[in-house]
């Protein structure tokens, strides 16, 4: 089948297989490995990614499912070099050990974030309860939430996606590394 | 003390300080590198066939079928590994291990065939089409029944379903004591068969170059050194041209230690096709076959004399190792290091007899975050101390503190042979209680029971061991359980660590760079670390059992100070004075008799290369293999206070306390994340891990659905304080710390749960403490009605 959609603020389009999951389009298709498979029941949250700004498991997706739609992996957040307030909250507060539910984490955070700018330790808890770690015991996670909501009430909330880029093209300042949101199959672009 | 520890203005950023993690910022970009993500032009995929049954006769495997589907390269059945002699592979415990079953399954989930494709749809589509003739046969569950005659045999090459007879301790000493005793406190407990279940399932990406005879493997693996040597003898290559790499890893706990089929068959099959293979493991395959933890059967006994000292302890262990003993015990030690079971106590004799027996189950036995078998053992005395404590009618607390070793005893030996470095129990016991509010909490559940609320108390006041371990007594595979580090210093004095110790999550860029700041002086900015790539770093065993610190650590402390130690001959050579002229402090060389008069660090770094001493070989690196004198022994008391729901039997914990003594730190911000996430663990498997199965031996535990880990929402609040008590025998003076709460927390949840009951005539319940389990605990409690 042939789809079109938006990844990371680039549009894609590809011919796949009805059943292809999305979480195999995005890691294996335009190798976009930051998000992780944990499980094969849609427990576990490692393959979280943002579908139009909502949090999705992207193992429990079909792309075709995708399609026309516009997806946020995590490599979409950080276009130019400019962490995402959650991402810095997670660098801030040590929320990662191993770093193999971190993505999945950050992503489900954003869309906590988004609908509930304030939430309570416990809103937050429940928010990520889709999502498994198994390394750090949630507690630096939880904090690290509420860096970001406290930080990005001070600042207003980071874009994702498209916005991310057009912000970060926008914003002077360093520019580490390339646009690490479109490599790949959906042609590598040099993102300035 | 023998613990070197820098003045307090040069600690930072060395020693001690909560430096950020150095890994971080890959990881929350995404660009992290595990297994699953490694790929390569022309790449294939490998999918598992399992066994459906535990155990069953294979009359015939047909995968003609499966090569009608496009895109199929291979289908690797036991049949072709046993032409080419690889259908048994050696386990890291001494056993073999079925790498594809030939003529018989022996647990559910066993591998039995592997297809190769060009896709991974493909690779699993196929799977369908092979067609696997079973003749079933009654399978072994019940360890118990393992060793009566008429039991189903696991394997025909064992022939009593035997796996080991093992013991240590004074027998006759012991049946003495318990003759002399006041009182005898007795406990038969299951810990149940969990599974590490890390993140990230296990996976192997291998290029095999068979004109070259060179592999290139990437591993999901805790120990690749160890993991060549194995993969080379048993793929007949030489073992330099096997590299096996470890990238980042999504956590293991033990989980990552052994060898897996899976990982066999990979480069096995990239060396048929002569393409690269991956696999990545599902999580079904994960749970069912690869290396489960525990499913130890306990019976203790503690003998007290009338002041309620402890006289003697007595311990029976039956161990389920399912079909293929493959934990990675040290070969001397059956039952790891569950001498560790007299714990915080001074018992001045005790006896431990283990017998193992194989099952129709997987194999495993791992040491899920902790020393082999230490877990299990810290459980069953801090049960048995509590239990004791309410049949004397003795508070617990102070039960313990009337016979915990004394900090004037150090080094201490213990009844089975252990020579405990270093500690104070009953001080990290009385902060614990102190900071818990342990006299208000007895009020509150004085009170709460009187108005029907069940609040119960529960500590643990645990020590462990780890740093596993001296040469002269621990090997795995017969190669010694040194670690190693090696480090160069290069003319603009930066230096490069190589490790033989791997990370899956513990942060060692960023400690072991500490370490070398701190015993350097210079900035860990200035520290690059290199491990888990075999070509690239000195042989060593590997990340597990709390080892990294305790032996790695000790390494790069080791080799810093060999460093150390050349470049003040060249300082000296510079200043144009003898070497015992020349002092060292963290950063530079200075003149005993003038100390301005200096030499940095980096500029006798730059001489070694661009000026060195006649004589002397230029140059600054130096690598060291570091064989521990001693084991290290962390230990703390955790108290938990939980409310039980009377109604459902539902628990929740009310509060938690952890103080850890893991000697020094080296940054606290990872030592307090690695005891968080371990409390959750020991919740998760006192709270809810448990693998069960039915009478054919079907796993009840193969997904995340069923064998339930904790979320953020099921997770208790921790509330972490430390004390230090530094090891005397490790140069930096720290212990060790991955494990001490996996280790020590779920005696102090279930004694909490028993506390809130005990009025009740409760005594035991085994884990998992599900709300079923509780309830019916309390349930069996009330007083029955006459019948009819
Ligand atoms: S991989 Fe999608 S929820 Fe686990
Ligand atoms: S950091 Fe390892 S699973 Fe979360």
């Amino acid at each position: 089948m042939h789809i079109s959609l938006g990844v990371n603020g680039q549009p894609v389009e590809a011919d796949v297989e009805p059943r292809l999951l999305l979480v195999h389009y995005l890691r294996d298709l335009l190798r976009l490995t930051g998000t992780q498979i944990g499980c094969d029941t849609t427990t576990c949250g490692a393959c979280t990614v943002l579908l139009d700004g909502m949090a999705v498991k992207s193992c429990g997706l079909f792309s075709v499912q995708a399609a026309g739609r516009e997806i946020t992996t995590v490599e979409g957040l950080a276009p130019h070099g400019h962490l995402n307030p959650v991402q810095e909250g997670f660098k801030e507060c040590f929320a990662l050990q191993c770093g193999f539910c971190t993505p999945g984490m950050v992503l489900a955070s954003i869309a906590l974030l988004t609908s509930n700018p304030d939430p309570t330790e416990d809103e937050i808890r429940w928010a990520l309860s889709g999502n498994i770690c198994r390394c750090t015991g949630y507690a630096n996670i939880v904090r690290a939430v509420q860096w970001a909501a406290d930080k990005m009430r001070a600042t207003g909330p980071a874009p994702t996606g498209m916005g991310a880029i057009l912000a970060a093209n926008a914003a002077p300042g360093p520019s580490q590394g390339g646009s690490h949101g479109a490599q790949g199959a959906h042609g590598g672009r040099d993102g300035a | 003390m023998g613990a070197v520890m820098a003045p307090e203005a040069a600690r930072k950023p060395g020693i001690g300080y909560s430096l950020p993690r150095r890994e971080d910022d890959r990881f929350i970009r995404g660009q992290g590198t595990f297994v699953a993500d490694v790929t390569a032009p022309r790449m294939a995929h490998m999918a598992v066939l399992r066994s459906p049954l535990a155990r069953a006769r294979i009359r015939s495997i047909n995968a003609a079928r499966a090569f009608t589907l496009p895109g199929v390269l291979v289908v690797i059945t036991g049949e072709l590994l046993a032409r080419r002699n690889l259908a048994w592979m050696p386990t890291l415990s001494g056993d073999v291990q079925s790498v594809l079953a030939v003529d018989e399954v022996r647990f559910q989930g066993q591998e039995v065939a592997c297809v190769v494709a060009e896709d991974p749809y493909t690779a699993h589509d196929a799977l369908q089409l092979i067609e696997v003739d079973y003749e079933p046969l009654p399978a072994l569950v019940d360890p118990t029944e393992a060793l009566s005659p008429d039991a189903p045999l696991v394997r025909a090459d064992k022939p009593d379903n035997r796996c080991y007879e093992w013991e240590t301790g004074d027998l006759e000493a012991t049946d003495h004591a318990f003759q002399e005793a006041a009182h005898v406190t007795t406990l038969d407990t299951y810990y149940p068969r969990c599974h590490p279940a890390p993140l990230e399932c296990c996976a192997c990406f291998a290029d095999v170059d068979p004109d070259e005879g060179r592999a290139r493997i990437y591993l999901t693996s805790q120990a690749p050194h160890a993991h060549r040597t194995i993969l080379a003898q048993l793929m007949g290559l030489p073992e330099q041209q096997v590299q096996i790499i470890s990238p980042d890893i999504g956590g293991a706990f033990g989980n990552k230690v052994p060898l897996y089929p899976g990982y066999v068959v990979t480069v096995v099959a990239s060396f048929l096709l002569r393409r690269p293979v991956r696999w990545i493991e599902d999580r079904t395959g994960n749970l069912l076959s690869t290396g489960f933890a525990r499913d130890y059967r306990m019976h203790g006994e503690l003998a007290l004399d009338a002041g309620g000292r402890m006289i003697g302890l007595r311990v029976r262990l039956l161990s389920d190792h399912g079909a293929f003993f493959a934990d990675a015990q040290p070969s001397k030690f059956r039952a790891g290091l569950f001498h560790i079971v007299t714990g915080s106590y001074d018992i001045p004799v005790a006896h431990i007899s283990a017998t193992g027996v194989y099952t129709n189950k997987a194999p495993g036995g791992v040491a899920y975050r902790c020393s082999f078998r230490v877990t299990e053992a810290s459980y069953l005395i801090e049960r048995l101390v509590t239990t004791a404590a309410y049949e004397l009618g003795i508070d617990p607390a102070e039960l313990r503190r009337r016979n915990f070793i004394l900090p004037d005893q150090f080094p201490y030996r213990s009844a089975t042979g252990f020579s405990y470095d270093s500690g104070d129990y009953r001080a990290a016991l009385d902060l614990a209680l102190e900071k818990a509010g342990y006299e208000e909490l007895r009020k509150e559940q004085e009170e709460g029971r009187r108005k029907g609320r069940l609040v119960g108390v529960g500590m643990s006041s645990f020590t462990e061991v780890a740093g596993a371990g001296p040469s002269k007594d621990y090997d795995l595979i017969g190669i010694k359980m040194f670690d190693s580090a090696e480090l160069a210093i290069g003319p603009t004095g930066k230096a490069i660590l190589k490790l033989g110790v791997q990370s899956q999550g513990q942060g060692h860029e960023t400690t072991f760079a500490q370490i070398v700041a701190h015993e350097l002086g210079i900035s860990p900015a200035d520290v690059i670390v290199h491990h888990g790539d075999t070509d690239n770093s000195p042989y060593g065993l590997g990340t597990f059992g709390s080892r990294s610190t305790p032996t790695g650590g000790a390494a790069t402390a080791v080799v810093c100070r060999r460093l150390v130690d050349k470049a003040k001959k060249i300082a000296a050579y510079l200043m144009e004075v003898d070497d015992d002229d020349v002092a060292w402090e963290p950063g530079r060389f200075y003149l005993r008799s003038a100390e301005d008069r200096e030499v940095t660090i980096q500029e006798a770094a730059a001489a070694a290369y661009t000026n060195p001493p006649d004589g002397m070989e230029p140059g600054l690196d130096a690598v060291s293999y570091y064989d521990p004198p001693q084991l290290t022994f962390p230990f703390g008391t955790y108290v938990a206070a939980v409310e039980v729901n009377p109604e459902t039997g539902e628990w929740k914990v009310l509060k938690f306390v952890a103080v850890d003594d893991c000697g020094v730190r080296i940054n606290p911000m990872i030592v307090d994340g690695q005891i968080m996430g371990g409390l959750t663990e020991g919740y998760a498997i006192a709270a809810m891990q448990r693998i069960d199965f039915d009478a054919q031996g079907a796993s009840s535990g193969s997904n995340f659905e069923d064998y339930l880990v904790p979320t953020a929402w099921e997770t208790p609040r921790f509330e972490l304080h430390e004390m230090v008590t530094p090891c005397p025998h490790h140069p930096l003076g720290a212990k060790g710390v991955g494990e001490s709460p996996t280790v020590g927390s779920p005696a102090a949840f279930v004694n909490a749960v028993v506390d809130a009951l005990v009025h009740l005539g409760v005594r035991n319940i085994d884990m998992p403490l599900t709300s079923d389990k509780v309830w019916e605990a309390i349930e069996d409690s009330r007083p029955r009605k006459a019948a009819g």
